[in-house]
């Protein structure tokens, strides 16, 4: 299988400081890849890389074999790779339904004088992403339906936010979702909930999912493939079980096995 | 699906929205009437306004305020949809008023100077408007916030020095330009004021359905999804940049068409006619009627133009200062006996002061109030008036001031109540001895109290919806 994603020896630098090195990444179609490493590691920078918030300073990112590199944040949403974020940032004044309809921007095309006068494409348009707004929002059951379409994003409940932000990028049409911590403040039964949900989300909407996560559980419920970082390096790449018992993650996490240091 | 507290909190709003009985009803019945017909019946209801007789000073009271509901109408895509902080904004209406001038006077190619219809120059102008909007919103690319402001505020500045020193020949410096021609096309041209309301009325239904189809459209929901977080928008295929430039553009050809209507009806354009207090309205007006609503920004329009004319009579603008002090007070003195207390207290405080003062030195009650009227009649025996009130009411002006401040910053509830009597009588004083003779500088005063005042009762305007910044 083609890889979706490429990442070639890239790398990020402030100054002195590395806040990525050298990273080497591979994602094929279809795959669910965890993302884990204690605070700091550089996970969030990862996703802020491939989303193009950030320019790396060497290497090649490669989505579908096109490099991503120097583009604008919104064109590379456009080739196909959405995302959420750790601390939300919804539109929170504006409806849950407009929420989503707002991430359909890139994928219509009537402009200003077509939708003043209510043109044929400007209607057929609106159509459109209505009822995909509402398609999107209704993967979420009844959670994200019926009064609250129309309410402000601000009177949702956090787990409700976070359900909305995955709906929003599920609307810019990816082939790639990376999700930044989904289950980060969700109690037990939301947890489990959202480890169901990412594996619908690859089943039923065939997305590919890049997913950073601290709750281990979900990591070992859903990956088909686990990445660990430490220090913007990657320490560990494979399965669940091989990447949690790799010597240099468990060093990463709990510091270095006092034994061992003694032998030394 | 159970309900649960989640669920009871989200629909906390939904609740308050459903009140009970007629008003509720009303409520709910009004939001099921489309937008188009509420349109059309406000376009009716001021379509009538000319034919109760009005004079021609009401007639034109009536077109000013259309114009500044107009310019609000600008104001609100890039301030309150976009929420790029745009204080260049009145260069726009200057621009499309000295454009549309030049194309329609005598100034330019002369002798004969060029004479265009208006279906010709006004396109033009809003064309060339829409070119400089974009020029104007480049510095948006880069800055956001306060730095925006300033680099903007330098462009308003640019126009009114540009138009004063520069071409004199042509823009007629701080003369401005004379004789403009009354707008004509098809052989016809509108020459009274009555033609001229009506003419703005359907120029402003227009702008107004076009700004309500263009917020329900891809362009209005990118605009409002960037003003609550331009990164998030980035990475939701909005191109940013392009729709803040975009933002500016849209506002500059509306405020360039509420120019040229301004510049045909009055007949000549100066400088001063496009200067930042006159801008400061025009912000005034959107945030009293709440920023980011087509209708507030109209209504916000309308209060504030009809209240600067209200305010030039002392004796008016007396009721509307007097009026606001009581409103304040009904409003924030809980419980009544308190208020009671106040109103009684500052009324024996004022007799009391007077009597004391005049027994001292019968000069410096000689004075009698600037209010006309029954209000001046019920003061003259209350407030102290010298016989030349000048300076005496410019250091009560500043003592007032001073006092406030103190009041706002004291922490001893008993004290600042009992205070609050002396400061209220003070700016009775102010009022009658020095504030109600420069409308000029009062009126600004007031629109700046009730501003404040409708931000404390009310901080989304008239009509505006409740934001939140972080929950």
């Amino acid at each position: 299988m083609a890889p979706l994603l490429e990442l070639d020896r890239v790398g990020l630098a402030f100054g002195g400081l590395h806040a990525l090195r050298d990273l080497e990444l591979v994602i094929d179609e279809g795959e669910i890849v965890s993302v884990i490493g204690p605070n700091g590691a550089g996970k969030t920078t990862l996703f802020n890389l491939v989303t193009g918030i950030y320019e790396p300073t060497s290497g090649d990112i490669r989505f579908a074999g096109e490099s991503v590199v120097g583009k604008q944040p919104f064109q590379i949403t456009r080739l196909g790779i959405a995302r959420t974020f750790q601390s939300l940032r919804l539109f929170l004044n504006m409806t849950v339904k407009e929420n989503v309809m707002a991430a359909t921007y890139g994928h219509t095309h009537a402009t200003p004088p077509e939708s003043i006068l209510r043109l044929p494409r400007a209607r057929r348009e609106e159509r459109e992403v209505k009822a995909q707004a509402e398609d999107v929002l209704g993967f979420f059951g009844e959670r994200l339906m019926g009064y609250r379409w129309d309410q402000p994003a601000y009177v949702l409940s956090y787990a409700n936010r976070r359900r909305l932000e995955i709906a929003r990028a599920m609307a810019a049409q990816p082939r790639l979702l990376l999700l930044d911590e989904p289950a980060a403040g969700m109690n037990p039964n939301e947890t489990l909930e959202i480890t169901e949900l990412i594996g619908r989300l690859r089943d039923e909407r065939g997305l590919t999912i890049l997913v950073i996560e601290h709750d281990m559980h979900v990591v070992e419920g859903i990956s088909d493939r686990v990445v660990a970082l430490d220090h913007g390096e990657k320490i560990a790449e494979g399965s669940f079980e091989q990447v949690a018992t790799h010597p240099s993650v468990v060093e990463a996490y709990l510091g270095r096995n006092p034994e061992a240091l003694a032998e030394e | 699906m159970p309900i649960g507290v989640d669920e009871w909190v989200a629909r906390s709003n939904e609740r308050a929205d459903q009140l009970p009985g007629w008003r509720g009803r009303l409520a709910r019945d009004l939001n099921r009437v489309g937008w188009w017909p509420k349109l059309a019946v406000c376009g009716v209801l001021a379509a009538l306004f000319p034919l109760l007789g009005p004079n021609d000073f009401q007639l034109q009271v009536g077109i000013n305020s259309l114009l500044l509901a107009m310019l609000a109408l600008g104001l609100n895509i890039s301030v309150g949809w976009a929420g790029l902080l745009d204080l260049g904004y009145i260069a726009f209406y200057g621009f499309g008023a000295y454009g549309f001038a030049l194309l329609s006077s005598q100034q330019l190619h002369q002798p004969n100077g060029i004479h265009m219809q208006a279906w010709q120059s006004i396109p033009l102008v809003l064309i060339a408007a829409a070119i400089l909007g974009l020029l104007v919103g480049l510095p948006s690319r880069r800055l956001i916030g306060d730095y925006l402001a300033i680099v903007t505020l330098f462009f308003g500045e640019v126009f009114l020095e540009f138009t004063t020193n520069v071409a004199t020949d042509k823009l007629g410096g701080p003369n401005g330009i004379p004789a403009i021609d009354p707008i004509k096309g098809f052989g016809h041209q509108i020459l009274s004021l009555k033609g001229y309301y009506y003419f703005l009325l359907v120029a402003i239904l227009v702008v107004i359905a076009a700004l309500h189809l263009l917020d329900a459209s891809r362009t209005g929901r990118a605009w409002r999804a960037i003003r609550e977080d331009p990164l998030a928008a980035n990475l939701m295929t909005i191109p940013v940049n392009r729709l803040k430039l975009m933002a500016f553009s849209f506002g500059a050809v509306v405020a360039a068409l509420a120019g040229t209507i301004f510049a045909a009806q009055q007949g000549a354009v100066f400088p001063t006619d496009f200067d930042t207090p006159f801008l400061i309205f025009i912000y005034a007006g959107l945030i009293l009627g709440g920023s980011g609503s087509i209708a507030g920004a109209v209504m916000g329009g309308l209060v504030v133009s009809v209240t600067l004319e209200f305010l030039r009579n002392p004796t008016e603008a007396g009721y509307l200062f007097y009026g606001l002090i009581i409103f304040t007070l009904i409003m924030r003195m809980r419980p009544w006996v308190k208020l009671a207390a106040i109103v009684v207290g500052t009324v024996a405080f004022g007799f009391i002061a007077r009597a004391v003062v005049g027994a001292v030195s019968s000069a410096a009650t000689a004075g009698s109030p600037h209010s006309g009227g029954w209000v001046g009649d019920v003061l003259d025996h209350w407030v102290i008036v010298p016989a030349n009130p000048k300076n005496f009411g410019n250091i009560c002006f500043v003592v007032l001031v001073c006092s406030l401040i103190a009041l706002v910053q004291m922490k001893n509830k008993r004290l600042r109540t009992i205070l609050l009597i002396p400061v209220i009588y003070l700016a009775a004083v102010v009022w009658e001895s020095r504030l109600a003779v420069e409308p000029s500088i009062t009126r600004q005063i007031l629109i700046g109290a009730i501003l404040i005042v409708m931000m404390n009762a009310r901080p989304q305007g008239l009509l505006g919806k409740r934001r939140v910044e972080v929950v």
